[in-house]
């Protein structure tokens, strides 16, 4: 007995160690680089500290444009999503049951598609879109949408799983509630966390994206750093500290906003995971 | 009647399968399609010929060869992290601060990562000129940072984290039941580890190393920030093919070029899939 006890103390007292050491590591790996960036702009030639190139953001325009037409894409995209996803997937449980696993498979879709292969297909499209109806960088949004449709499906699938979509809007349609004061009054509620965090999902991944953007010849936020990377690497890195800890503290959002510890499927956090969970469903 | 409600449900999938229709279908099938067709539409095989260049057999060999380091190394390294993380609070706030930052770096930063490196071990990065003042100079034989070593050292800081993405349900799924199950019985801990835990991860493990290997292959944000000379990766050149900056403006190349590459990703993650069915069996 007291022997057993003390090889599970040994052995409590090495995974402690290990725990740590890893952790240590991790945070070497992975701090370093990140306060690098904070270290690099708000360095000033004489080797002293400044706020410079933090100031210097909003002196260089096409940065300013940039970050305006990259939150106003992450609005516009979120908006489009929500309304074209919520209802479908609503409909779909109620009315189209064989239709689920196919609105499933075209949602995950994406993942399989790298951005750079659906970029070449999007090229012409928006030749063609530029000539005959708009070449402002706002129709980005319509392609960002594709892009985000996974994360933002499994958020959404999530939250539509936890509630009873069809005896809530049986019980408020034999009230007499028309479709849209069901959607609206009965579905959207119950779900707000769901859309909350597909809305943050899809956000974040709009401030970082810059593969389709690039290669569109369209300058958003991203693709704007790296031009801006080769004039003044101070300011350029300031940006990107500010983006990314902005995507953080979204992420962090989630996690403890959206995160009733509820079972894993309903993680949103782990709807960023990729493919896996796809493939357990 | 029962015809007639048929068609009406139907319509309320049509917005959304009208929208997937032209920004995703559409978009694939013009790649898949113009791989096939010449500067004036008709049909050809010379843009798969074209594949043959040395420069893009070069590019395949050098993305596949970073895509397998990284990801047989991102996944070693993930793991470790993610035994980790799951040996602690399963609700506890390190943990959801380590997934909340994995979910970041893994998904959200291609150019910040490679801003990351420059302002650390870069030639102006603080790590640097320490080591420098201190008579280290890792820059001796050229900069690697902006070559292929670079980009393998990069790629692991989404790697590692896409790693404890997607290990950690994985590493949940164990049972502390098993272990006691297995000293019950008189196993000691290299017992539990070869012959109950490591065979249930074993496939878990090499799923994941998959899907990170098909997450590097397609990767293309990361590279191009930080190398801008020359492409080395196969999704810089098929960017290359799609620009007329080049002089090179050759887009149905770029469709075949970025068909090899969805091959690839296709096959890789079709294998994956067949080992998360298995995983899924046990954990």
């Amino acid at each position: 007995m007291a022997l057993t006890r003390s090889v599970q103390r040994t052995r409590r007292l090495k995974l402690q160690a290990f725990r740590i050491a890893i952790f240590a590591l991790a945070a070497v790996f992975f701090l370093i680089p990140l306060s690098a960036m904070v270290e690099f702009s708000t360095r000033a030639n004489n080797g002293s500290r400044t706020l410079e190139y933090w100031q210097s953001i909003t002196t260089y325009p096409e940065m300013t444009d940039a970050i305006v037409a990259s939150l106003q894409l992450a609005v516009i995209t979120s908006l489009v999503m929500l309304v074209l996803l919520v209802p479908t997937m609503v409909w779909v449980r109620l009315k189209l049951h064989r239709l689920n696993r196919i609105v499933e498979f075209i949602c995950l879709l994406p993942l399989t598609i790298p951005a750079i292969v659906l970029v070449v297909g999007l090229f012409p499209m928006y030749i063609w879109l530029g000539t005959n109806l708009s070449d402002s960088i706002l129709t980005l949004a319509l392609a960002y949408v594709v892009l985000v449709l996974p994360y933002c499906y499994r958020a959404l699938d999530a939250g539509l799983g936890a509630i009873d979509v069809k005896t809530l809007t049986e019980a408020a349609r034999s009230l007499g509630a028309g479709w849209f004061t069901v959607m609206w009054r009965i579905i959207v509620p119950n779900i707000s966390n769901a859309i909350l965090n597909a809305t943050l999902l899809s956000v974040a991944l709009v401030l970082g994206e810059y593969t389709i953007a690039n290669n569109l010849l369209y300058n958003n936020l991203q693709v704007e750093l790296v031009h801006l990377g080769r004039a003044s690497a101070g300011t350029s890195i300031a940006v990107a500290v500010g983006s990314l800890f902005f995507a953080f503290v979204l992420l962090v959002a989630i996690a403890f906003v959206g995160g009733r510890p509820r079972r894993q499927r309903a993680d949103p956090v782990a709807a960023v995971a990729g493919p896996l969970q796809a493939s357990q469903a | 009647m029962g015809g007639r409600r048929f068609s009406l449900d139907w319509l309320g999938a049509i917005p959304f399968l009208a929208y997937v229709a032209a920004f995703l279908i559409l978009p694939s099938a013009i790649v898949g399609v113009g791989a096939f067709l010449d500067a004036n539409n008709s049909f050809t095989l010379d843009n798969f010929v074209h594949l043959s260049r040395s420069y893009i057999v070069t590019s395949t060999i050098e993305t596949t060869f970073v895509s397998a380091v990284t990801a047989l190394l991102g996944a070693s390294l993930g793991a470790l992290l993610s035994y980790a993380i799951v040996t602690g609070s399963p609700n506890g706030l390190l943990r959801r601060l380590v997934v909340s930052a994995s979910g970041v770096l893994a998904q959200f930063g291609g150019v910040t990562l490679a801003f990351a490196f420059i302002a650390s071990i870069g030639p102006a990065g603080f790590v640097y000129l320490f080591a420098q003042s201190h008579g280290v100079d890792y820059y001796a034989h050229g900069i690697w940072l902006f070559d292929l070593p670079g980009l393998n050292l990069v790629y692991l800081y989404f790697q590692i984290p896409l790693m404890v993405l997607v290990f950690l349900p994985a590493l949940d799924g164990i049972k502390p039941q098993w272990r006691e199950a297995a000293e019950s019985l008189g196993g000691n801990t290299w017992h539990y580890w070869r012959h109950i835990a490591g065979p249930l991860l074993f496939p878990a493990f090499l799923g994941a190393v998959l899907l990170l290997f098909a997450n590097s292959f397609s990767a293309y944000a990361t590279a191009n920030a930080l190398i801008n000379q020359g492409q080395p990766m196969l999704s810089q050149q098929i960017a290359g093919a799609l620009s007329s900056e080049v002089g090179a403006y050759e887009p149905g190349f770029a469709k075949a070029i970025a068909i090899q590459m969805i091959v690839i990703v296709t096959v890789v993650t079709v294998l994956y899939t067949v080992l998360q069915r298995r995983t899924s069996r046990w954990l």
